[in-house]
C-alpha cells in the first residue's frame, strides 16, 4: 500500500501560537528567519522586499516589508495590527498571530492569544527581565495560553554564556510559576545568527534542549478530555424537511470542550430540558463519539425545544446558570467603558443585554498591582467586573473552558467590539505577588 | 501490513488530535454556521475557481443532509474561461441553488464602465460587484481570500465589516477574539466573510484531494493555444489578445487560480493528478499570486487599495 504525496503531508497536525511583541527584541528577525528557513517566502515575495528596499537607498532587505502588509503601516514604519501567517515543515502546520509591539500591544496581544495554544515571549539577553516580559507573562497567564515558550534572544551578544540565559530564564520561570502559567520552556537563540531557532547552535554546547522550531513541532495540540466538561453551543437548527428526512431535526455546532457519545445523557441550557443523545453527524457522516474542535451535528431522542443559542451539556456536568457575571476584561475599543454602560454580550452562540454593573477594580500589568474602582476602563485597560445580564447564561469559568469562559461585548449602537472577557479568577495562582501600597486584599 | 508510524512521537498524537485539514474543515464549517444563524440574507461569491468551489463542498458538508442556505453570486467579467462558467452552471444546477450574476459587460454596454486600455477586467469587478450586494441587500458576503495570498490580506479578519459604499477600513477592523465573531452591522453595510481565511494554497490543494472534488480541467496540464505578454502565459481569445507582436503557440501549460482571462496567466505544467499538482505546488518558489496575475503587480498596495473600494 503506498502513501500519496497529499496523504503524506496532511497527516499532519496544526498549531495555533502567538508572539509577543516588544519594539527591539528581534521579533521581525525570528518570524523572518522562522518563514524564510522553512520555504514559508517566495521568490516573488523577496523579490518584492528587495526592490523596495532599493528604491529606499536601503542596503539590505529590509524583512518588515514583508509583514507590515498595510500602506499605512509601510509608510509610518510601524505594525498597526495583529496579522496572521502561515508556514509548514514536514511535521506540522502553523499559524502565527505576529502582534505588534507598540503602545496598543495589550488589545493586539490578548486578541493574538485568544486563539493561540502557545505564546512566545522574546527577550533581550542583554537586558534580561524586563517591564515588558513581565506584562507579557502577566497576559499569557489572563489568557491561559496552554504554552509559554522564553526565547532569551540575542545570545551572540553575551558570548553565549550559559550563566546569563540560566539566570534570565530562572527569574522568568519563578515569575511566571507565581501567575500560574502551567509550562513554561526557555530556549536561548540568536535569531539574527540562527542559534537553535531551526538549527542547533553550535555556539552553545551547554544546552541539551530543543531548538525553536524542534519545541514548535512537537509541542501537543490536545488536551486530556477526561478532565473537561463537555459543551456544544448550539449554532443552528437542521431541518431538511424533505421526502429522503422529513422528520431529520439536528443541532449543528462546534464542540467548545470534552466530547459526547451516542446514548449519553445530556440536558440543554438555560432552559434545563433532558433528553439522550441519539445520533452524532460528523459532517454528514454518522459517528459514536465526537470531541473538541469538531463540528457536528447532534441528534436527540426526544423533540424538545432547542435553538441557536443553546447550549448541551452532559446531564451529570453541567454548569450553573446565572444573571450575575464577574470576570476579567481587557477593554479593546477606543471609547470607555464605564459603570452602567448598557451593552450586548456575546457567549457562545447566545448574545444577550447587559449593564456593566461595577468595575472593582483595574489591573496594572507592570506590577501586578489594583487600582481600586477606577469608574471607567480605557483602551488597553484590564480590570475586573460585575455583569447582570438579562437572561440567565450557562457560564464556566474560563480557568476550565477557554471557549465557554470567554466572552466579548458588543456596543448595540454600532457594533463595536468593546471588551474581552474572562469568566471567574483572573490567575491560576491562589497567593499572587502581594502589592504593599494599595493592597486592599486580592480577591481578584 | 501495519503502519505504526509516529504515533509514539514526542506525545503529538493521540487519538483526539485533529489532523490539520480537519481543524481548519471544523473551523470554516463553524464560521458558515455561524453566518447562517446570524443573518438575513447571506451569499457564496463563487468564480467556478477552487477557492470558492471548496467553500461550496465545505458549506454543503455544513448543513448535510438539509440543503445550503445560500445563494451564490458570480462577478461575470465577460472575459471567463468557458469551461469554468460550464462548471458554475453544472454546480448550480447539480445543489438546487439559486445564482445571481453581477455583469462587467453590462456595464461596459451602459457606459457605466470604461474598458481599460491594458484590457484587464479585474478591476472593473467592484463596481457590479458592491450594487448587486446593495440591490439585493445581501447583508453577509462569503469570499474565497486567504491570509497567505497577500500581505494585505493577511490583516484581514474572518468576519469583516463593510460601510455602505461596501468600503474595508483596515484601521477601524474589530479585534477577533477565541471564536466570538460579531456580525453587526447597520442597514446597508454588509459584512464579507472569509472561512478559508486560515488555509493556505497546498491546504486548498490537499483538501481538494482528500475531498474527491471535482474541478475544471484548466487547473491541470493541457495543451492550450497561449501567447506571452509581461512574462506571463496568457490564453488568446477574443478578449483582446495577442495584439501585434505578440504570436500564439500551442504549448502544455495549467492555471494555479482562475479569475478573469485578460489578466490570469498559465503556467508551463506536465501536473496531470492532483498529486501531480500539489507536488508542483509543494517545490514551487514562487507564489500563486507571483506566478499568475498581472494585477498584484500593479502597485505595492493593489490589493489593499482594490479591497478598499470593495473587491473581494
Amino acid at each position: 500500500m503506498s502513501t500519496t504525496i497529499s496523504e503524506e503531508l496532511s497527516a499532519t497536525t496544526l498549531l495555533r501560537f502567538a508572539t509577543a511583541g516588544s519594539v527591539d527584541d528581534g521579533k521581525s528577525t525570528l518570524v523572518g528567519r522562522l518563514l524564510h528557513d522553512s520555504k514559508s517566502i517566495l521568490t516573488d515575495q523577496l523579490e518584492a522586499v528587495e526592490r523596495v528596499s532599493a528604491s529606499r537607498g536601503q542596503d539590505a532587505p529590509d524583512l518588515a516589508l514583508l509583514t507590515d502588509g498595510l500602506r499605512a503601516e509601510r509608510e509610518q514604519g510601524i505594525t498597526i495590527d495583529v496579522a496572521y501567517r502561515y508556514f509548514a515543515t514536514p511535521k506540522r502546520r502553523f499559524i502565527l498571530a505576529d502582534t505588534p509591539g507598540h503602545v496598543q500591544y495589550t488589545r493586539n496581544m490578548v486578541t493574538g492569544a485568544s486563539t493561540a495554544e502557545l505564546t512566545v515571549i522574546l527577550i533581550d539577553a542583554r537586558n534580561g527581565v524586563v517591564e515588558q516580559t513581565r506584562r507579557h507573562a502577566a497576559l499569557a497567564a489572563l489568557l491561559r495560553v496552554p504554552h509559554v515558550v522564553l526565547a532569551v534572544n540575542k545570545m551572540d551578544l553575551v558570548e553565549y554564556k550559559e550563566s546569563v540565559f540560566a539566570a534570565i530564564a530562572e527569574e522568568f520561570t519563578a515569575y511566571a510559576l507565581e501567575l500560574g502559567v502551567p509550562e513554561i520552556t526557555a530556549i536561548p537563540i540568536s535569531a539574527l545568527a540562527g542559534d537553535n531557532v531551526v538549527d542547533p547552535s553550535a555556539n552553545m554546547d551547554w544546552y541539551g534542549g530543543p531548538t525553536f522550531l524542534e519545541h514548535l513541532e512537537t509541542v501537543p495540540v490536545t488536551h486530556d478530555l477526561s478532565h473537561c466538561h463537555a459543551r456544544l453551543p448550539v449554532q443552528y437548527v437542521i431541518r431538511p424537511q424533505t421526502a429522503e428526512h422529513p422528520d431529520y431535526r439536528g443541532y449543528a455546532g462546534q464542540i467548545a470542550a470534552g466530547s459526547f457519545r451516542v446514548g449519553e445523557s445530556v440536558t440543554v441550557l438555560p432552559s434545563g430540558h433532558a433528553s439522550k443523545i441519539a445520533g452524532i453527524d460528523l459532517l454528514g457522516e454518522p459517528v459514536d463519539i465526537a470531541w473538541t474542535t469538531q463540528s457536528v451535528t447532534l441528534l436527540l431522542e426526544d423533540d424538545i425545544d432547542i435553538s441557536r443559542g443553546d447550549l448541551i451539556v452532559p446531564s451529570q456536568d453541567a454548569p450553573p446558570t446565572t444573571q450575575d457575571v464577574e470576570a476579567t476584561v481587557c477593554h479593546v475599543a477606543d471609547a470607555p467603558l464605564t459603570v452602567g454602560h448598557r451593552v450586548l454580550l456575546k457567549h457562545g452562540t447566545r448574545t444577550v443585554k447587559a449593564i456593566v454593573k461595577d468595575i472593582p477594580s483595574r489591573l496594572t500589568l507592570d506590577d501586578l498591582s489594583l487600582h481600586p474602582h477606577p469608574g471607567q476602563l480605557v483602551a488597553n485597560d484590564i480590570g475586573r467586573v460585575k455583569i447582570r445580564t438579562a437572561e440567565p447564561l450557562p457560564v464556566d469559568s474560563y480557568a476550565d473552558s477557554r471557549r465557554t469562559g470567554s466572552f466579548i461585548l458588543i456596543d448595540p449602537n454600532d457594533g463595536t467590539t468593546l471588551t474581552a472577557g474572562m469568566v471567574g479568577e483572573s490567575f491560576a495562582s491562589p497567593e499572587p505577588v502581594k502589592d504593599g501600597a494599595e493592597d486592599d486584599g486580592w480577591d481578584f | 501490513m501495519t503502519t505504526t508510524v509516529a504515533t509514539a512521537e514526542e506525545g503529538t498524537t493521540s487519538p483526539y488530535t485533529l489532523s490539520h485539514l480537519d481543524a481548519l474543515e471544523s473551523e470554516a464549517v463553524h464560521i458558515f454556521r455561524e453566518v447562517a444563524g446570524e443573518f438575513e440574507n447571506p451569499v457564496i461569491l463563487f468564480s467556478g475557481g477552487k477557492d470558492s468551489i471548496v467553500m461550496l463542498h465545505l458549506a454543503l458538508k455544513a448543513f448535510a443532509p438539509a440543503a445550503v442556505p445560500f445563494s451564490l453570486l458570480h462577478v461575470d467579467t465577460g472575459h471567463n474561461f468557458p469551461e469554468v462558467l460550464e462548471y458554475r452552471d453544472r454546480a448550480v444546477a447539480a445543489h438546487g441553488l439559486r445564482l445571481h450574476v453581477a455583469s462587467v459587460q453590462d456595464y461596459i454596454d451602459r457606459g457605466v464602465l470604461r474598458e481599460r486600455p491594458d484590457g484587464t477586467r479585474n478591476p472593473l469587478q467592484t463596481l457590479p460587484l458592491t450594487e448587486k450586494i446593495q440591490a439585493e441587500k445581501f447583508d453577509a458576503v462569503f469570499g474565497g481570500g486567504r491570509r497567505d495570498e497577500e500581505k494585505a490580506r493577511a490583516k484581514e479578519r474572518v468576519f469583516s465589516l463593510r460601510d455602505e459604499f461596501s468600503q474595508w477600513d483596515p484601521r477601524r477592523q474589530r479585534p477577533e477574539l477565541w471564536n466570538l465573531y460579531n456580525g453587526r452591522h447597520a442597514p446597508g453595510e454588509h459584512v464579507r466573510v472569509f472561512p478559508l481565511s486560515n488555509w493556505t494554497e497546498l491546504d486548498v490543494w490537499q483538501y481538494i484531494a482528500r475531498e474527491g472534488i471535482e474541478l475544471p480541467e484548466i487547473y491541470f496540464a493541457h495543451d492550450r493555444e497561449v501567447f506571452q505578454r509581461a512574462g506571463m502565459w496568457l490564453t488568446a481569445g477574443e478578449w483582446g489578445g495577442p495584439k501585434d507582436g505578440e504570436t500564439v503557440e500551442k504549448r502544455l501549460v495549467r492555471y494555479r487560480t482562475v479569475g478573469d482571462m485578460s489578466c490570469t496567466g498559465a503556467v508551463d505544467s506536465d501536473a496531470v493528478t492532483l498529486d501531480d499538482v500539489i507536488a508542483e505546488i509543494a517545490a514551487s518558489r514562487l507564489t500563486e499570486r507571483g506566478a499568475t496575475r498581472a494585477d498584484d503587480k500593479m502597485s505595492e498596495a493593489a490589493m489593499e487599495d482594490r479591497k478598499r473600494e470593495g473587491y473581494f
